[in-house]
């Protein structure tokens, strides 16, 4: 019966082929570790996110007016609903926590190199998608941080040389951040950039199966096939891999839950505590802190306080800020290097990586907290420190001694 | 390599989470603290959203002296009288005022045109204020009052300096006035100064105490500050009414996950053995 109905559909659309090539016959390196697990967990975010989303928005008003009672009656009124929303919230920091792992994974084992140039690309593009989802997100609740995160953020295009205050006012639909702000943004969030974000995760898994995984050795597996032109050195994902994403799945969730249920607020990380005032445009907060996940890039913001040859200071900032967040795209391009993994790369790869990552986090938490005039001065220095890592890749890659790569993976 | 690299992570968050405490809660003010140490650091409220006769005297005390100008606009009667255990006609008679239904939303009668020409200013909603500010802040709040003559009001707050809002419980607390006293010389290390000869301790004057004038109010020190923490207790509660059961459920979801792990890590295992 089963075998009838599959034949039915194999005969109309390549049903059984398309199952063995993406699922349960696509061929995952044998060597694969525990950071080849954020892949699988962000299609689970995603998932959560799309989900929770929609039911929040059973019952979300989007006016200037409506907002902020909206959610506390889905918090309080809608059976459930504030499971909804935490689910949402969580979901959101968790998103961003695993893309960043993701992305660093790709940048420690060369995953990015040939051929695999286009999958890092796309998956860029995802991470691009992911900001702006988290920024249009972040300012439907319209509480007090919602609407001057939303002011200072869009208030950048308007330090573009010339144009600045045009665009800015063609961006915001009004001479200030208004209900109109509010609902193009909602129609952003909950509409174009959801069905953007599928596309591109869509392409992004087909081009992953094109190429193949890459693995902590950066061998290429495709080199050693068996007699049915399976790789030697890769398992099937069903059953072997679907019952570790399982297992890994699991424990993922135990966290998630965790945090939902017993610590929405995360300390004020997941849900700022000023949000729990309704946006007022007459008094501004006495620190506009954003979310957690973009602090990295607020402090290279702020880091710039110095205007150079007439460009204002706040422009170069932002121009730095959206550099920032550019400069991976160019990373298959930048790195010169014969082999791939960290593990075989010389000691100024290893050294650049590590400045890259303490940048980051020193960045992320300069941030968080008030400037001070320390802090600018931390902020500047570990600015150039994190393009350090991507502008002297094409010299440090190209010099450096490199171990012998193995032909085969190699299981201690 | 990948130790090292999971290490750095890990610090890097670590890093990040020791910054916690300071994303949340507000300071308070020129708040003294009893000992005159510390200033401008909250009295700890110790809430607890499970102590329902508290909640409930809380809830009496809010209903009676706070919404005449307070709304807690995004909650409900009924919602409050179902889990503070109040019955409904205990509730209807004794804690709504005018004509309000059990279903309604918890308004004020105040035109809020008129209130700002009153107060300088709207009193705000206090639905989500002890999430906004931390009830910390609000039970110092609450116990900050002082006279000072030299406001409209003739009353002024510690926590809050020149704040529009009347001191509305004079009645439970009494009249509370900022007093001088004797304090003893700290040093940062701890040590106290004393005079060298005779061992005495030796003293300066600070200023900004608060002291309730004995016999003025209806409650004694030890029981207003009770009364303040049911206070706080009812606010902490009105920002985050589903705590009870968020964390109910919680705790069935994390042991079916549990469950769940457990059994696809034998799973795993089983299929695990295959490869080598």
């Amino acid at each position: 019966m089963v075998t009838k109905l599959m034949n039915w559909f194999d005969d109309r659309l390549p049903l059984t082929a398309t199952i063995e090539r993406h699922l349960t016959k696509y061929p995952a390196p044998i060597n694969m570790n525990i950071w080849y697990l954020a892949g699988v967990l962000l299609v689970v975010v995603l998932v959560i996110q799309l989900a929770s989303g929609i039911w929040l928005l059973m019952n979300y008003e989007p006016t200037a007016e409506g907002a902020f009672a909206s959610i506390q009656y889905i918090m309080r009124d809608v059976q459930y609903g504030y499971i909804i929303r935490y689910m949402h919230t969580t979901g959101a920091s968790a998103f961003f926590a695993l893309i960043f792992l993701h992305m660093f994974r790709g940048m420690m084992y060369g995953s990015y190199q040939k051929p695999r140039e286009l999958l890092w690309v796309l998956g860029w593009i995802t991470y691009l998608l992911l900001c702006m989802l988290g920024f249009t997100g972040y300012v439907l609740p319209w509480g007090q941080m919602s609407f001057w995160a939303a002011q200072v953020i869009m208030s950048l295009f308007g330090s573009i040389p010339y144009i600045g205050e045009d665009l800015l006012t063609w961006i915001r639909g009004d001479y200030l951040i208004s209900g109109i702000t509010l609902t193009r943004l909602f129609a952003f969030h909950v509409v174009l950039l959801p069905l953007a974000l599928i596309a591109v995760v869509f392409v992004h898994i087909l081009a992953l199966h094109e190429v193949g995984s890459n693995n902590p050795d950066g061998v290429d597996v495709k080199k050693f096939k068996d007699e049915d032109g399976v790789p030697l050195d890769t398992k099937p994902f069903f059953p072997y891999d679907i019952t570790h994403d399982l297992y890994a799945i699991g424990v993922f969730l135990i966290f998630f839950v965790a945090i939902m249920f017993f610590y929405p607020d995360g300390g004020g990380y997941v849900i700022e505590y000023v949000n729990y005032e309704a946006a007022d445009n007459l008094k501004t907060p006495e620190h506009i802190v954003p979310s957690w996940y973009y602090t990295p890039y607020y402090a290279m913001l702020r880091a710039i306080t110095f205007p150079v040859l007439g460009l204002s200071a706040k422009f170069l900032g932002f121009v730095v800020m959206a550099a920032g967040i550019a400069i991976f795209v160019a990373l298959p391009w930048l790195d010169r290097s014969p082999v791939k993994s960290i593990k075989y790369k010389g000691f100024y790869s290893k050294f650049f990586l590590t400045l890259f990552v303490i940048s980051f986090f020193v960045l992320g938490y300069l941030g968080s907290v008030a400037s001070t005039p320390l802090g600018t001065l931390l902020a500047q220095f570990f600015t150039v420190t994190y393009f350090s890592y991507f502008l002297l890749m094409p010299i440090y890659t190209k010099y450096e001694t490199c171990k012998p790569v193995p032909d085969r993976i190699q299981l201690s | 390599m990948r130790n090292i690299s999971l290490s750095i992570v890990i610090l890097g968050v670590g890093l990040l989470a020791s910054n916690l405490s300071a994303a949340g809660g507000a300071a308070c003010g020129n708040y003294l603290s009893e000992d005159g140490l510390t200033k401008g650091e909250c009295d700890k409220a110790y809430v607890d959203a499970t102590d329902k006769p508290s909640l409930q005297r809380g809830a009496q005390i809010y209903m009676n002296y706070c919404l005449g100008c307070h709304s807690l606009k995004y909650a409900r009667y009924k919602k409050v009288s179902e889990d503070l255990e109040i019955p409904l006609d205990m509730f209807k008679d004794n804690l709504i005022f005018g004509d309000q239904k059990m279903g309604d939303l918890i308004q004020v009668g105040m035109d809020p045109k008129e209130a700002k020409e009153w107060f300088g200013n709207t009193p705000p909603d206090l639905t989500l204020e002890a999430g906004l500010r931390g009830p910390d802040w609000v039970y110092t709040y609450l116990k900050s009052f002082y006279i000072d003559e030299s406001r409209p009001l003739g009353v002024n707050n510690k926590v809050y300096e020149n704040v529009g809002m009347p001191h509305v419980l004079v009645d439970l607390q009494g009249t509370p006035q900022s007093v001088c006293r004797q304090v003893s010389f700290v040093a940062e290390n701890g040590g106290i100064r004393q005079d060298p000869l005779t061992g005495e301790r030796l003293t300066q004057e600070q200023c900004g105490f608060l002291e309730v004038e004995a016999g003025t109010g209806q409650l004694n020190p030890e029981e207003f500050d009770e009364a303040m923490l049911d206070l706080t207790n009812f606010l902490a509660y009105m920002t985050d009414p589903m705590k009870t059961e968020r964390e109910s459920i919680g705790t069935y979801t994390l042991l079916y996950l549990f469950i769940f792990t457990m059994l696809s890590y034998l799973l795993y295992r089983e299929f695990k053995k295959d490869l080598h």
